[in-house]
């Protein structure tokens, strides 16, 4: 297909031919091109169709304000919904599908939506789907989510990577218009670290888009001048198809730039997006003006558009959007369309100029006083009916037709930090109001200063103004033309739908039922309407209906105001967001020093926060995880296994006074213990609740090494340094973490000390290295720290090495031991034999329980203040009848007990009132070769012996237990002091 | 008696180097490293100490560079001391009778993973990886950042000279996360 609409001139390349398809079907456009310019040119008006009524749409704007021209972009993983089709880059290969049509855009059987509009109006969800109540969930919601919505997601992965950055400048400049690369040029020849963005692929602004003069260049010469000028510069960062989508605190700005949007795909290793942190010292928005349309009966076929985007179609990209074309215009901007496209060939066939009065254009048939009243034309426009001022009505062929209701300034980047803007007669429309974001200025059509030289000017001003500069570039000569302005928000005759927020298919009548059921509000007029909503934030149709709504209150546009503006200015891709944070690469893992051994034997990981641990290890033909798990128990308890408790946190602690600061930070006493000693620690938050629990060994007079359970390490570690730094600043105490500096494994069972007695350089007999040890020794006269502790209930040890050499130290231990059988056992393992044992882990350390529900009471002395001791000592944490931890095993050997389960009497009804209290662990003991579980149950220290059931309704297990004390296995430690 | 043989945070036998483009990612094996911190009202003390031993102590945000001790500050009155892993990996005992009572010493060295980064320019990696600004940090600058959500000590060594200190368990993660900057930026 030809380029029916192509004509002389404009900034696209010519030389090169990009084809491009859409709904399937081929075209040509050129580098340069927007998918909206090239379809365009080639004669394709209707490019979607509406939200609700799914009437045929086509582009009404030419660049971010696009509410209706929304395709579906590329296929496959990268299938992108919602793409404004004007801002678009054409590239070789695109394919654009139109959206929110059945069985295709010409004809859509959903259109029979617009006949039934008289049903769909404001309020009509509210109102229809009340009654049967049950309806809504099962019936009218499918539905309507079925109807409703723009486009659709691929259910495929996107298959491209997201970036997130940070800049730092002097001066970050919003916007590279005329404004934008003035402040840029004064900025930049001072010598400041400007980063000058823009949303466009190319910079310039409305100069690329018009026809005047800006010093003795054209206005897009001039603009790419600057721009070369500009990227001469070290000191400038340009940023092109970079949208600054928000403000926030502190002078931080965050703005999304599509690296690859304007390729077929990214560059291998390339992201497609990045979203950037910017962090400025001061900030200029000069993000310009958008142009507003008038509401008019049927003012919504293809082929009706912003007046400035007809002018920008013909003098940017060489297309004329009609064969024959009228401008719709209140204001004189509109004016200049007119001349525009007549200048350059286009038959302008009439101006329907609102205003009475005043010159009349040469050469043109302009009608001063005049409205259009309504269109027609099915597909596309044909025709438009003109009210003239003498009351005649006139209908006038043609294809295209400009309409500008006047420009609102894009004031949104200002009012994120909620300051509203002020509405300025004097150019009918909303500024920046007071109270904008610290460090923010505003200048040029942002700022409601609406000609070229005032941008140029309010441009320079305002990086004088934001950077105390004491030297400035002399300004171009431009056109300074005054805004000449009547408002007319929408047009009085006609009985049809006029138009407000196109892509939400909000109409003047949409507005009057707000107004006429009490939602006058702006805010509320938003919600009952959707005036504003989705992804244009009604850029081109808010302003319109609130102005109506004053018309309607009789209240002044001021009293009646704007809606808050939020960011993002335009919609930003929930994988932007979520950039390399996803699948894999959702977080950062640990390792632990066993971890390269552990994969070599084919072991099972599990996530324990970044940590990824050893589950357990299957053996050749374990088939299913409870085998390599008892066999790991039974082998440890038999002989010995070796666990890698690197995970565990570690803490330095040392100073003068790190035993009198351990005192205050444990409910127990350390201050007391030996050097060359370890001892349980309980920890306790400030409310008395255990906050964590470990093993600390004193390991000189004034140094100690705390341990703490996996998921605690770093709370503890910034607790301890709170009460370091903020509660006892006087203590001489000194923190730092080690736990990643030594590979820490636990060594278990009765070969264990004949096991560590073959690599370890040291006498570590009973009688040499007692229960509770702890000392400095030597692995073959590698510095390394031996501690004779236990989790398992056996003779257990836990030796640490410098980490680099803790892989090596677990292959020399299975070596060496291998008389002895080694296995090494995994958490699950882990988790059966400190159940058996009847210790406390995070089943039990769940932030709601004391030392006395763990039966651990004792422990919290009352001969020393502590951290928690007071108020753990409350009435209702020291009830003689609360929880406490029990063992728990079943009747039937046979039964299954399940975590989560409720203790209730015999024969009592399965209801709060009578819940004991509930199972917190439980696993299969293959010692015992029974479940067995631990929980908490109220006065459970006084129910040992008893039997009870435990009930659990999910699962629909009701099981008769026995109430067993939690040390299940080897309850007079005889095994761990052997 | 056992003869233990070493693993690099990467797991292998030897430092990994890694170039792409202008960079090049060098594993840092080769250095022992410990914490200094200055025992309670001690810091006079512990200065006078430290010079005598050669051990400098850089104000806040610095390292400064010494032979054998070179170090960067972490915290008020904590210092990271760096020196030879070959001549000085009992860094700890070493520090300890050079500084006696004055400071707390804690071993270091396999907490961390120390990557050397080398560019013409590392502003446009870092930028992609950290919110600190490089480009506009004197040679010198040492900070704690965050990098895809781990905890890193920065020492800037010039325009395309750095060292990262990061978690040692991490290394992998970390590794990753640079070169895919690397080749997101180049």
């Amino acid at each position: 297909m030809t380029q029916s609409h192509r004509i002389e001139g404009g900034q696209i390349d010519r030389t090169k031919t990009l084809r491009f398809t859409f709904d399937g079907i081929p075209y040509q456009g050129h580098p340069g091109d927007t998918l909206a310019s090239a379809l365009l040119a080639n004669g394709v008006r209707l490019m979607g169709r509406s939200f609700k009524y799914h009437r045929p749409r086509g582009p009404i704007s030419s660049g971010s304000e696009e509410p209706n021209a929304l395709v579906e972009l590329r296929t496959g993983g990268r299938q992108e919904p919602n793409t404004r089709a004007t801002v678009a880059e054409l590239y070789e290969g695109l394919t654009a599908n139109s959206q929110n049509r059945w069985p295709s855009l010409r004809f859509d059987a959903m259109g029979v939506n617009d006949k039934l509009s008289t049903f769909f109006a404001a309020g009509f969800y509210y109102k229809t789907f009340m009654w049967p109540k049950s309806f809504w969930e099962k019936l009218y919601e499918p539905i309507i989510r079925r109807a409703a919505g723009l486009g659709s997601v691929t259910r495929e992965e996107d298959p491209d990577g997201y970036d997130k950055g940070f800049l730092h400048c002097d001066l970050l400049i919003i916007g590279a218009g005329p404004t934008g690369l003035m402040a840029g040029l004064t900025a930049g020849r001072a010598g400041k670290r400007v980063i000058l963005a823009d949303e466009d692929f190319r910079m310039g602004g409305r100069l690329n888009a018009e026809t005047y003069a800006v010093g003795d260049a054209q206005g897009a010469d001039w603009a790419a001048a600057t721009v070369a000028e500009l990227s001469s510069m070290p000191n400038v960062r340009l940023m092109t198809r970079t949208t600054v989508v928000g403000a926030f605190d502190h002078g931080i700005y965050s703005a999304v730039e599509r690296v690859s949007d304007h390729l077929l795909t990214p560059a291998k290793g390339k992201p497609r997006q990045i979203l950037w942190r910017i962090y400025t010292g001061r900030a200029i928005l000069a993000g310009g003006a958008t142009e507003r349309p008038i509401a008019f009966e049927n003012n919504d076929r293809p082929g009706i558009m912003l007046a400035g985007a007809l002018r920008a179609y013909a003098n940017r990209w060489g297309v004329k959007v009609g064969e024959r074309v009228a401008v719709f215009t209140n204001n004189d901007d509109g004016l200049r369309t007119a001349k525009d496209l007549q200048s350059r060939g286009v038959d302008v066939v009439a101006v329907i100029d609102s205003r009475e009065g005043g010159d009349l254009l040469p050469g043109i048939r302009h009608l001063r006083g005049a409205e259009v009243i309504d269109t027609s034309g099915k597909l596309g426009l044909t025709s438009i009916t003109v009210r003239q001022l003498n009351g005649r009505s006139e209908t006038i062929a043609v294809d295209a037709l400009g309409v500008s209701g006047g420009w609102n300034p894009n004031v949104n980047i200002h009012s994120h930090h909620r300051s509203r803007p002020v509405y300025d007669p004097a150019i009918a429309a909303f500024v920046p109001g007071k109270d904008g974001p610290p460090g923010l200025l505003v200048a040029g059509a942002a700022a409601g200063q609406m000609s070229t030289h005032a941008a140029l000017k309010t441009g320079r001003d305002a990086a004088i103004a934001a950077l105390d500069l004491t030297t400035a570039p002399e300004l171009p000569q431009a056109e300074d033309a005054p805004v000449g302005i009547t408002p007319l928000w929408h047009v009085a005759h006609g009985k049809g739908r006029a138009w407000i927020d196109l892509q939400n298919d909000v109409t003047v009548k949409d507005v009057k039922l707000a107004k006429q059921e009490n939602f006058t509000s702006v805010e509320h007029l938003k919600r009952y309407t959707t005036l504003g909503m989705a992804t244009d934030q009604g850029k081109t149709g808010n302003v319109i209906g609130l102005a109506i709504m004053a018309e309607l209150t009789g209240r002044s546009i001021p009293e009646t105001g704007t809606t808050i503006y939020r960011p993002p200015y335009t919609p930003v891709a929930m994988g932007t967001l979520a950039g390399r944070s996803r699948g894999r690469e959702f977080k950062p893992f640990r390792l632990t020093p066993s971890h390269h051994w552990a994969k070599e034997q084919g072991a099972i990981f599990v996530e324990v926060g970044n940590w990824l641990r050893t589950q357990w290890v299957p053996k050749p033909g374990e088939t299913e995880w409870r085998q390599s798990v008892d066999r790991e128990v039974l082998a440890t308890r038999k002989s010995v296994g070796i666990c890698d408790v690197t995970t565990l946190g570690k803490i330095d602690i040392q100073g003068t006074d790190a035993g009198a600061f351990l005192d205050r930070v444990y409910a127990n006493t350390f201050s007391t213990l030996a050097v060359g000693k370890c001892r349980y620690g309980l920890m306790l938050r400030e409310d008395g609740i255990v906050f964590d629990d470990g093993t600390t060994a004193r390991m000189g007079e004034n140094e100690y090494v705390m341990t703490t359970t996996t998921a605690n390490a770093v709370a503890v570690f910034r607790h301890l340094e709170f009460c370091r730094q903020v509660l006892w600043p006087e203590m001489d105490v000194q923190l730092i973490s080690t736990t990643e500096a030594w590979a820490q494994f636990s060594v278990a069972g009765p070969n264990a000390r004949k096991l560590l007695e073959k690599v370890v350089d040291q006498d570590i007999s009973d009688a040499a290295f007692p229960y509770m040890g702890a000392a400095n020794i030597t692995v073959g006269g590698l510095r390394a720290r031996l501690f004779r502790i236990s989790f398992s209930g056996e003779l257990a040890y836990e030796i640490a090495v410098p980490t680099r050499y803790g892989d090596a130290l677990l292959r020399e231990m299975l070596a060496r031991g291998a008389e002895f059988d080694p296995i090494v056992y995994g958490t699950e393992a882990l988790g059966v034999m400190r159940i058996e044992k009847g210790h406390v882990a995070g089943g039990e350390l769940n932030g709601q329980s004391t030392a006395l529900n763990m039966g651990l009471g004792k422990m919290v002395s009352k001969k020393k203040d502590s951290i928690g001791m007071v108020l753990s000592q409350r009435e209702g944490l020291t009830d003689e009848n609360g929880y406490r931890l029990v063992g728990v095993k079943p009747v039937d050997p046979q039964a299954k007990l399940t975590a989560g389960s409720h203790f209730l009497e015999k024969g009592a009804a399965p209801v709060a009132a009578n819940d004991g209290g509930w199972l917190t662990s439980k696993v299969y003991s293959p010692h015992l070769g029974h479940d067995i579980a631990l929980g908490y149950l109220k006065g459970g220290d006084k129910k040992i012996g008893q039997r009870m059931r435990i009930v659990n309704l999910l699962a629909g297990l009701d099981t008769e237990v026995e109430i067993i004390s939690p040390h299940m296995f080897d309850p007079e430690g005889e095994r761990l002091r052997g | 008696m056992a003869s233990l043989q070493p693993l690099t945070a990467l797991g292998r036998r030897e430092a990994t180097t890694v170039t792409h483009g202008p960079l090049t990612i060098s594993e840092r094996t080769d250095v022992a490293l410990a914490s200094v911190a200055a025992r309670n009202g001690r810091a006079a003390d512990l200065a006078k100490a430290a010079q005598k031993a050669d051990v400098p102590l850089p104000g806040p945000a610095s390292h400064q560079q010494g032979t054998p001790y070179s170090a960067f500050w972490t915290a008020p009155e904590m210092w990271f001391v760096e020196a030879p892993y070959a001549s000085h990996e009992l860094i700890v005992d070493l520090l300890k009778s050079a500084l006696a009572d004055t400071a707390s010493i804690t071993e270091q060295t396999d907490a961390w993973v120390a990557f050397d980064l080398s560019a013409h320019d590392l502003t446009r990696l870092l930028e992609r990886l950290c919110n600190v600004d490089f480009a506009a940090r004197p040679t010198g600058y040492a900070t704690r950042t965050v990098m895809e959500h781990l905890g890193v000590y920065l020492i800037k060594h010039g325009p395309g000279a750095a060292r990262l200190y990061g978690p040692r368990s991490s290394a992998e993660s970390l590794l990753h996360a640079i070169e895919t900057a690397a080749h997101s930026v180049w």
